[in-house]
């Protein structure tokens, strides 16, 4: 009996067990809970809005729509059918037939799910007839993208199908809805999409539609997606572009006193009308999959590049600020700069005796050597003169992601006194362990378009806007943190010397772009060459130094500040200077003046140096033996 | 000296009759929401699959009657006959079975089929009942173990080789009858130990190479060792290699428990225990039934939606609904207090069956009254208990509720045949 007796407690102890999970289940608080109105004798019927337009500065359109036809299947609602017709109808073969509809019963037997994307417009008009034929199968009509000026595919991005990730994780978006992917489709995504009208049917147990679900108390109508103005300046853009033809690397330009970006060009590019429609996946793939150039990454927002001598304006900046230098001070140079025991820091050959317009003009390394070893030696401890720099130079906006609206970026590198003790981890280093961060080159890394800002900065005499790419969302107030002004921690009056020795890198004869001056236009500007590593087989190779330039002009009143790199471009007045005088030009002028210097970059291809990077086993960087 | 009565109905026992009539017609009830639909809504609908359950319900009387007509004898003599012919029918399956839904169960006439297995389960209990009624049997040679054993693992084998391992496992309910007779408690202790094991290593996962319960058992061991040392060294002394051998059994078994859930089980399987040892939480392939099945039942709230107005249930939003998972449609539109009701008189028809074979004055029948309860209480533990997400998907039938002809008649059969025999007792003497 003992034994037996168990099974009444076994019996009791379940049935509680299962009436506590069922209290549970039903009357208590629990994540299995669904909404009334998600009840699923209620048919939601979608309404799309048109997705918002994108256009350019000027009311040049980019982006616009054009429709597309999905034909769409609800695999509870199909009832038998001539399917060898209806294959014929939608020129598929009867396997693709099978596979696509078990696909959508896979997925959901009562939701709709995209049988076959994008029917052509002629399939759309015949098909339109025979539909009534087929139940449980309906067309939807749905926008897709168009470029008409086939450009900035990295700023606008383009839009694709939500995936799964994104659907759980919002309570919008349904299956085979579109999304923005990359750029301002992206970004904006929330204005240029609107809100899509849901219209509730309430349906009896036999599936039949008797009317409005509360008599559409619950039913919102769609609201149109917004059109949205770029401050980009398509022609400008384009441009760029062409410039850019057959070389890498970016063009960032930007208007100083707003923070608008005006141009951000990344070579090599695409055409975004390839990720549109049924031949996206297919482009996606040889986009995406193509690792050396790497199309679909943003040199412009995400390359990181050691920002070489255009970074002695800061140097020379904080030299002012501190009092380590004035603009009289003088150092010498005899082709470098001794520093330590052994230490030299070479420079190219001009006279000795530098002052600092000099200095600037001719781009002498020692000059800056000098000063920045006095910035960091000024106070007692190295760590003190390094985080003063740092802080000097970061209020320039570099070693940071900017804030700007675009969803990609990078944050580059200013070095601080923690980051170098924990290199040295004796704490014994002192200026010149860190000497080559005077010219930009040593540990600091920038990117394009933290170096146009920085530009901007300068340009400004002292503050920069937050760079955006959008100028105007219709009936929007644009985001507030791109109308705050951020001021450097470089007095006004500092600048003036830089800016006159920046004018004269074009002005005078001995200056470094002074090839690259634009008669009528007042620009100043300065070059750049970075040294730059790679591991070829393993082995880190040198390759050939980056083309890089930064100018704004005009002179006073400025109103285009740009950065340009070109990747193993070798010296900045061979490439990259030229592209942004060009870039300067085209945009104040309208046109450009020198016409076989266009030609020669237009023409021009680094396609060569980069193909011996990877299949010459004797590649030298040029310039080097 | 047996003396049988004369009247069909004498000695029936009335409230497992009324609780079986309740059951089939809630059940009924139940079957018909979830499986109307627009093209059949007549209730007389022969077409339909709650119209087919009503001719299975009616056929069920004449079983009924047959078997509470056959004497008593008849049952215990003709046990082994009837579970040599069941088992025969089982391995016959191998011939001429028909494969529905991966698994060769099904003998078919037309388009009539009929699953030997869920009559295989009374056979094997009356077989069951049989040889431990035995008066010279006792679980104390060991012998006699296997003999239970072989009883029992033999129509499970064939049932696993269909293969439909969720029917096969109820026959490990009859370890309570044997329990009950007097098979050591040690069998439930080392079951329970390894069951729990197996599903803590699984839960638990490892560090490096070492599962997480290789850790505790050490643990364990070691604090044993030490507890008895202090206190008990005599113990320790005579005990030590039992004790070891333990450790090392356990120790092999916790490593071999990854291998034969990676190599061993299908992917099928380890989906169903991932989900339930929440380590996955997937909801819309290998999920899908168990959460739409607590989703509907949560619906239902305090006192559901009513008969027909479960949208779930009508949408048909929960598959196999009408088979394995019918609770849900009580759930839905019956609510807190319809699915309390319908596990209160479960746990209460249960009771009863136990209550009627303690009465027994034969073993045989007592025995057998042991079986069927421990078989009712399976079905109704792992098909509830999978339908409202507290145990891995195991296919087995709610007694009564879910759909078919077979899973009906074998429970009304098993049933029965237990009330023909109590029916008898005062005749017994």
């Amino acid at each position: 009996m003992k034994r037996g007796a168990i099974l009444y407690g076994f019996v009791i102890l379940i049935g509680i067990i299962f009436i506590l999970r069922l209290f549970y289940l039903q009357i208590l608080d629990n994540p299995y809970q669904i909404s009334p109105i998600d009840n699923a004798s209620i048919k939601r019927v979608y309404d799309y809005p048109e997705r918002g337009y994108i256009f350019d500065r000027n009311g040049k359109l980019l982006v616009a729509n054009e429709q597309s036809y999905d034909l769409m299947i609800i695999p509870r609602e199909v009832k038998p059918l001539d399917t060898i017709e209806f294959c014929n109808l939608l020129n598929i073969d009867k396997a693709k037939f099978l596979k696509q509809f078990k696909k959508a019963a896979n997925y959901s037997k009562r939701l709709p799910s995209v049988f076959i994307r994008q029917v052509s417009k002629d399939d759309y008009a015949y098909l339109q007839e025979k539909m009534h034929k087929y139940k449980g199968f309906y067309i939807q009509k749905r926008a897709i993208r168009n470029y008409p000026l086939k450009t900035a595919a990295n700023v606008v991005g383009y839009i694709s199908e939500v995936n799964e990730k994104r659907i759980k994780e919002s309570n919008y978006y349904q299956q085979g809805e579109l999304i923005g992917f990359q750029g301002v489709e992206k970004t904006y995504e929330n204005y240029l999409r609107g809100v899509k009208g849901i219209k509730r049917i309430q349906k009896d147990r036999f599936n039949k539609e008797i009317g409005s679900y509360k008599n559409g108390k619950f039913d919102t109508l769609a609201i149109p997606g917004k059109d949205v103005t770029l401050t980009l300046d398509a022609v400008l853009q384009q441009y760029g572009d062409q410039l850019m033809n057959n070389k890498r690397g970016g063009i960032v330009a930007i208007e100083p006193t707003t923070g608008e970006i005006l141009a951000l060009v990344t070579a090599p590019t695409y055409d975004p009308n390839l990720m549109v429609g049924r031949i996206r996946s297919k482009n996606s793939v040889r986009l995406f999959g193509d690792t050396i150039n790497r199309p679909m990454y943003d040199r412009g927002l995400q390359a990181q590049y050691p920002p070489g001598s255009p970074f002695k304006i800061i140097t020379g900046l904080i030299g002012l600020q501190e009092n380590v230098i004035d603009e009289n001070t003088i150092f010498t140079c005899h082709h470098g700069y001794k520093y330590g025991r052994g230490g030299f820091m070479g420079c190219h050959d001009h006279a000795s005796k530098v002052n600092l317009n000099f200095g600037i003009y001719t781009s002498c390394n020692a000059y800056f050597a000098n000063t920045y070893r006095g910035i960091i030696e000024k106070y007692e401890q190295p760590r003190d003169g390094m985080n003063i720099w740092n802080k000097h130079v970061e209020s320039f906006g570099l070693g940071n992601f900017l804030g700007y609206d675009l969803p990609v970026g990078s944050k580059g590198l200013i070095p601080d006194a923690d980051y170098y003790d924990r290199w040295y981890p004796a704490k014994n280093w002192t200026a010149t362990y860190t000497l080559s961060n005077a010219i930009g080159q040593g540990e600091v890394i920038t990117t394009p378009i933290q170096l146009a800002n920085m530009t901007a900065a300068v340009a400004n005499r002292g503050y920069y806007y937050t760079p955006h790419i959008v100028k105007d969302v219709k009936g929007e107030n644009i985001d507030k943190k791109f109308v705050t002004k951020h001021i450097t921690t470089i007095d006004k009056k500092y600048f003036e010397p830089i800016v006159e020795g920046l004018f004269d890198v074009f002005e005078h004869p001995n200056g470094t772009a002074h090839s690259s001056r634009v008669e009528g236009i007042e620009i100043c500007g300065k070059t750049g060459t970075a040294e730059n590593y790679t591991k070829i087989n393993g082995v880190r190779t040198k390759l050939t130094d980056h083309s890089i330039f930064i100018a704004f002009a005009p002179k006073d009143n400025p109103k285009i500040a740009i950065a340009v790199f070109v990747e193993n471009g070798y010296w900045g007045s061979r490439w990259a200077g030229p592209i942004a005088t060009l870039m300067i030009e085209k945009y104040l002028n309208g046109d450009t003046s020198r016409e076989y210097l266009e030609n020669r970059i237009l023409n021009g291809s680094l396609l060569e140096e980069y193909d011996k990077q990877i299949n010459d086993p004797e590649y030298r960087a040029e310039g080097k033996n | 000296m047996q003396r049988e009565k004369t009247n069909i109905f004498t000695g029936v026992d009335g409230w497992l009759v009324l609780m079986f009539i309740l059951l089939v017609f809630v059940g009924w009830i139940n079957i018909y929401s979830a499986s109307t639909s627009e093209d059949h809504f007549e209730i007389l609908d022969f077409n339909s699959r709650y119209g087919k359950q009503l001719i299975w319900i009616g056929l069920s009387i004449p079983i009924i009657i047959i078997v509470l007509f056959i004497e008593t004898r008849f049952y215990e003599r003709f046990a082994s006959i009837f579970y040599i012919v069941s088992i025969l029918s089982l391995i016959g399956l191998f011939v001429v079975g028909k494969n529905i839904n991966g698994a060769t169960s099904w003998y078919a006439l037309g388009s009539f089929t009929i699953q030997p297995a869920e009559f295989a389960k009374a056979f094997t209990a009356l077989a069951v009942a049989k040889l431990l009624s035995d008066q010279a049997f006792t679980f104390k040679p060991f012998k006699n173990h296997i003999k239970a054993f072989f009883i029992i693992f033999l129509p499970a084998l064939l049932i696993t080789l269909q293969p439909d391992p969720g029917s096969a496992l109820v026959y490990l309910s009859f370890f309570f009858i044997f329990y009950r007779e007097g098979l050591p408690g040690y069998y439930f202790v080392v079951g329970f130990m390894g069951i729990l094991i197996f599903l803590l290593t699984l839960k638990l996962g490892s560090i490096g190479v070492f599962p997480m319960t290789i850790l505790i058992v050490v643990v364990v061991f070691l604090l044993l060792i030490i507890y008895l040392a202090v206190y008990n060294s005599t113990k320790l002394k005579k005990y030590w290699m039992q004790l070891t051998g333990v450790f090392i059994i356990a120790s092999l078994f916790i490593f071999s428990v990854q291998f034969i859930f990676n190599n061993i089980f299908e992917q099928r399987h380890r989906d169903r225990f991932n989900i339930v040892l929440g380590k996955t939480t997937d909801t819309k392939e290998i999920g899908y039934n168990t959460d739409q099945a607590i989703k509907t039942i949560t619906s239902g709230g305090f006192s559901g939606k009513g008969f027909l107005e479960g949208d779930r249930t009508q949408g048909d939003f929960v598959p196999e609904q009408d088979t394995d998972y019918i609770f849900s449609t009580v759930g839905e539109e019956w609510g807190f207090i319809g699915s309390v009701f319908v596990i209160i008189l479960f746990s209460v028809f249960i009771i009863r069956i136990i209550q009627v074979a303690e009465r027994q004055k034969s073993t045989f029948s007592r025995v057998y009254g042991y079986s069927i309860a421990t078989i009712f209480l399976f079905h109704f533990t792992i098909n509830i208990g999978m339908v409202i997400g507290l145990l891995p998907t195991i296919g087995i039938p709610l007694p009564f509720f879910s759909y078919g002809g077979s899973s009906l008649w074998g429970f009304t059969l098993l049933l029965f045949i237990f009330i023909r025999l109590d029916a008898n007792r005062s005749f017994e003497w």
